[in-house]
Parts: structure tokens; sequence; C-alpha cells
């Protein structure tokens, strides 16, 4: 006995079928630019993940008579002014700062996507929630990111210590600030899926709302979704460095990116290169995910897909 | 048009009201005691004397009252007395919003510092909008050719990279490596003569070119998409078929109408730049608006840092507010009524 699919594909003429998925790449890897943003994306996730197993100085070791180095065989970026080896804190920084762009990031789009499904597919909730929205792009946000922070530092650090105080603070704070374009762009999307063929014909036999939302709507909005995730991940890493490039972000024994800069500054004339490393980091990453959320946003697009 | 105006006034003011509630509800319910940074030596009855001098010791609602009446009312008349010269109704009894740290008006502190701001900023805005369009009429008129490549690259690079980083390697190229321009801002410095002028020319030079440049990257898109668009209408075909030379066709035809919603985005933009500035000012040291904040953060100076925070809040609503009405204006087809 033959077997069902083998006689399919027969039919098809010995194609395999292609998917939604494989045209997604297949259009992505045809925009160099995002292709060369992934690859170099990756990089620094694996150099940030894997590198400190490699690079094995600990970033956090005092060695006062080898300070202010140069780049060398044995500190690769230099010392800073303690004596603290620049790669090893460049490292541990990226991981504090790649794991705050992920946390906030998948916050932002969990607030942004329940809003906008609840804004667009119940009618009664659309009014209130979409004047939220408005009056969240209404706030100044950077001040009161800053102020939250004042306000809330010291409590939140006696409660959860020194780290896991900061990282919960400025996580949310990032995640409850950034969410409004994602509710608009899937409120908007899901007003034009819930009046669809097959939301009505899921409707029509018997399909409570919930399923409908979960098993037709979410899958539908995954790539806008999608698109704003990349943009999030590259909003919420340069926020948290410039809150602690302003002084307010992790104490300065727990290096970020933007920390070692805050640093790195005071010392322009003595060791320019300091600066270098971490911000080249934040700007090779945020770079890197913006083309490739330009080639997502591309690939996603069934308009252009395709052409 | 007017209706239209009206209304949307009439809608901005529950908004502020709101967001006055937001900032004064997270000032005040916060943790933290504005006597925390006093001297240990006093004692804890003159500690409850201080705080109730603060208006500390009145109910919630009372305080939020009061502190919008202050915002709403006085202050305003404040500053109107001042331009009118005399005292207008009870000027002598009517309080001032005080800073904590400096003891003197809120107001006074802010308008001490807005001219530098509104230097600094205002010119790279101004700057940014003058690279901008030019690469955004370009990219667009010779669409993927290797000018637009690289313009769709600077803007990506401008867009990604952080002010704080680009103001930091400016300081190190052109301040450390080559000496040319002073790493900080000297806000005492008086314009008199040509040479003053030319070291006010040079110390604005990096502070402007940071802001220019992220400025320019998201203006140049706009200006971009926008010119693509028109670029393919019906009537730049037949300005072309009329037999207009191609310089007037894009120049005049679409460049004008192109720029219709880049005039929003600008306008939309120019809140948003005193957050931006917030940093840039930090970098440079500039004694602007910015810097205030993040001093009256450290000092833990409440009054102060709600006043600027709701004055940024009045900024991006009112700007919102122009951006709509300049593009009912300029564009005949949109009609609000």
């Amino acid at each position: 006995m033959t077997d069902a699919p083998a006689i399919i594909a027969a039919i098809d003429g010995q194609k395999p079928h292609r998917s939604l998925w494989y045209d997604v790449w297949a259009q992505f890897s045809t925009h160099r630019g995002a292709l060369a943003g992934a690859a170099v994306f990756a990089l620094i996730v694996l150099a940030v993940a894997f590198g400190p197993y490699l690079h094995t100085i600990d970033p956090g070791y005092l060695d006062y008579k080898a300070k202010n180095l140069g780049p060398s065989w044995g500190h690769p970026f230099g010392t800073d002014n303690l004596g603290r080896d620049m790669l090893a804190q460049v490292l541990a920084g990226g991981r504090v700062s790649m794991a705050v762009g992920f946390t906030a990031m998948g916050l932002s789009l969990l607030v942004g996507a329940l809003i906008g499904v609840l804004a667009g597919f119940f009618r009664w909730l659309d009014g209130p929630l979409m004047r939220l929205t408005d009056l969240f792009l209404a706030l100044p946000l950077l001040p009161l990111l800053l102020v939250i922070i004042m306000l809330f530092r010291d409590t939140l650090r006696r409660a959860f210590g020194p780290e896991t105080g900061i990282f919960l603070l400025i996580v949310f704070v990032i995640g409850i600030t950034s969410w409004m374009q994602t509710a608009r762009i899937v409120r908007g999307d899901v007003l034009a899926l819930k009046e669809r063929e097959f939301v009505l014909a899921a409707r029509s036999i018997g399909t409570r709302e919930r399923r409908i939302i979960t098993r037709h709507i979410l899958p539908n909005v995954l790539s806008p979704v999608m698109v704003s995730a990349t943009l999030g991940l590259a909003n919420a890493i340069i926020t948290e460095s410039a809150l602690s490039f302003l002084g307010l972000g992790f104490p300065s024994d727990f290096p970020t990116w933007g920390r070692l800069l805050f640093d790195g500054k005071d010392f322009l004339t003595l060791t320019p290169v300091r600066v270098l490393w971490p911000g080249l980091a934040i700007s090779l990453t945020v770079l890197s995910v913006n083309f490739m959320g330009d080639g997502l946003r591309d690939a996603l697009d069934p308009r252009i897909r395709g052409r | 048009m007017l209706r239209y105006t009206i209304r949307r006034l009439l809608f901005a003011v529950p908004t502020l009201l709101v967001i006055s509630f937001i900032i004064f509800a997270l000032l005040d319910l916060a943790p933290g005691d504005p006597t925390a940074n006093l001297p240990l030596t006093i004692d804890a009855a003159t500690r409850e004397q201080i705080r109730l001098s603060l208006g500390l010791g009145e109910p919630f609602h009372i305080r939020y009252i009061a502190w919008l009446n202050q915002f709403f009312i006085k202050e305003p008349m404040n500053i109107l007395e001042e331009w009118w010269g005399g005292p207008i109704g009870d000027s002598a009894g009517r309080m001032r919003i005080r800073s904590w740290s400096t003891r003197s008006p809120v107001v006074d502190l802010i308008v001490e510092r807005t001219p530098q701001t509104l230097w600094v900023v205002g010119m790279s805005y101004v700057v940014g909008i003058l690279i901008a369009i030019p690469i955004g009429v370009i990219s667009a008129y010779r669409q993927y050719s290797w000018i637009d490549q690289a313009g769709t690259l600077f803007s990506m690079i401008g867009f990604s990279v952080p002010t704080f980083f680009t103001g930091l390697v400016l300081i190190v190229i052109f301040s450390v490596n080559l000496n040319w321009l002073p790493m900080i801002y000297d806000t005492t410095h008086r314009v008199t003569d040509w040479q003053s002028f030319v070291f006010q020319f040079k110390q604005m030079a990096m502070p402007v070119m940071v802001l220019a440049l992220f400025n320019a990257a998201q203006i140049s898109r706009f200006m971009r998409s926008s010119m693509l668009d028109n670029l393919n209408q019906d009537y730049v075909r037949t300005a072309r078929a009329k037999g207009m030379k191609e310089r007037v066709v894009v120049m005049v035809h679409v460049l004008r109408n192109s720029l219709i919603p880049v005039v929003t985005v600008i306008a939309l933009g120019v809140p948003q730049i005193f957050g931006g500035a917030i940093i840039t000012e930090q970098i440079f040291r500039v004694n602007g608006l910015g810097a205030l904040l993040i001093g009256g953060i450290e000092a833990a100076d409440i009054p102060l840092v709600q006043t600027l925070t709701f004055i940024f809040a009045v900024l991006i609503v009112a700007f919102n507010l122009i951006a709509d009405l300049l593009y009912g204006i300029l564009d005949p087809r949109i009609r609000y009524d």
C-alpha cells in the first residue's frame, strides 16, 4: 500500500509544498541589508552568550597595576581606570542590555497585542482603550521614565536586591511606555480581519469568541506583531542605554552598555577607546535589528512578496 | 475648521487634566521623604513642622486642586504681570511654585534656562530639516540609484546610532584628537564681536550636528516616501505633458505637495526634540531645560520636576493639535467638519 502524501507529491510534480514561512524566508533572503543585519545580530548574541566562557577574566576584577591600558593581547579592548578588563565588561554588559531588551520588548508586545485585539474585537472597548492609547502617546516619556526610576529605585532595591530590583523596574517602565504603536497597528488589522468571511464562518458554526480570537485572529496579526517586535527590541535597548547613560540605570559595578558609556565619558582625554566598544556594541545591535525589521516588513507584506 | 479647532481644544483639556493627575499622583504617592535630604541634626518634631509648612499635611485631593490652581491660574497671572509691567489683582498675596532646592520660583528657573535649549535645539532642528529635504527629494527622484541607497543607509545609521554615542565620538575626534572645538558648552558666553561669534559657532557646532543628524535621518525618510507618492500622480504627468521644465515640475509642483505631510511630521517632532535634548545637553554640559530636569531629579526637587514634566506634556498636546490643524490648512482635500 502506497502512502497518501507520496501520491500527492507525485501529482504536484514531485515538488514539496511551499509553505508561508518558506515564502517569507525567500523574500527575506533577497534583502541584502536584512541578511547582513541578521548575521551581525546573531554574531552579537552568540558573542554575548558564549563569550564569557572563552574570555574568562572576571569583569569585576580590579587590577590597579594594569589601569588605563590600551588594547593588547591580554586585554583586547584595554582596561578602565580601575584596571578592569573592558572586553569582559562589554560582554557582561551585553548580557544585561540584551536581557533588558528582550524582556521589555516581550512585555510591550504582550500589552500592545492584548489592548489592540481587545479594542479591535470588542466595539464597546474600542473607545476607552484607544483614548488610553492616545493618552499614553501624549505623555513625555523620557522625563517620566527618569522620574519613575528616581522615585521607586530605592524601594525596589530594598525589596529585590540592587540588581534584580533595578532590572524589574527598568523592564517594567520600558514595557509599559512603548506598547502604543503595536496596539494601534494590531487594532487596525483586527478591525479588518473580524469582517472577513472566515471569521463569519467560524462564528456561524458556534465558535466562542475566545476561540475565534486565539485560533483565527491572533495567527493573522502575527506579522505586524513580529515587525513591531524588532522595532521594540531596538527601542528597548536604546532606552535602557539612555537611562544608564544619564546615571539612572544600573549601579556602576553592574555593567550594561549604557553604564559603560556613562563611566567612560569622564575619561575621554585619557582613554578615548573606552567609549568606543560599548557605543559600537549598542549601535551595531540597534542597526542590525532595524535592518532585520526592514527586511521582515517587506517579507511579511504579501503585496511586496513574490515581486 | 473653526468648529474642529474648538472641539480639539475642548478635548485637550481633559487630556491635560488626566496627564497632570498622573504626574501629580506619581510624584505624590511615591515612597520617599522630602525632608530626607536635610541634615541629620534636625529632630523629628522640626521635620514634621517642615513637612507641614510644605503643605504635606493636607489631604491628597486638596493638594492636587491647589497645584492645579497654582499651575493654571496663578503662575500664568504672574507671567502676564511681568509682560504688563504693573501689578494685576492681588499680586503680593499670590503664591509661586517654588523649587525645594533653590527656593526660587520654578517659572523663573525655567525662563532662565529656556534660551540655551531653544538656541541649540532649535538650530539643530533647522539644520536637520535643511539636510533632510534635499536628501529626501534626490533619493525619491533617483529611486534605487546609488544616491538613494546612500541616503537610506545614512538615515538608517542616523536613526539607529544613539545621540549619546555620536556625541562622544564627535568629542573624541574634534576636541580630544584635533582640538578644534571646545568640549563643554559655555552658557555665559556673550556674542559681542566677530571673534566671540566664531567661538559661539564653534561651541554650538557639535551639539547641533549630533541632534541635526538624528532629526535629518527621520525627516528624510518621510520626505522620500512623500515625494514617491506624488511623483506618480496624474498631475505630474499633466505638467510634463504641458511642456513644463522638469525642474519646475519637481521643485514646484511635486515638492510643494510633498511638503504637506512632512510639515506635520516636523511639527509633531518638536516636543520630542526637547526629550532628545535632555541627553545631548548632558553630553555637552549645555545648561538648558534638560540639565535643569536632570538636576531636579538628582536633588529630588519635586515641584521643579512636576512643573517641567507637565510643561513637556503640554508641548506634546499643543504640537499634536498644531500638526492636525496645519494639515487641514495646507491640504484643501482634508476637511474635518
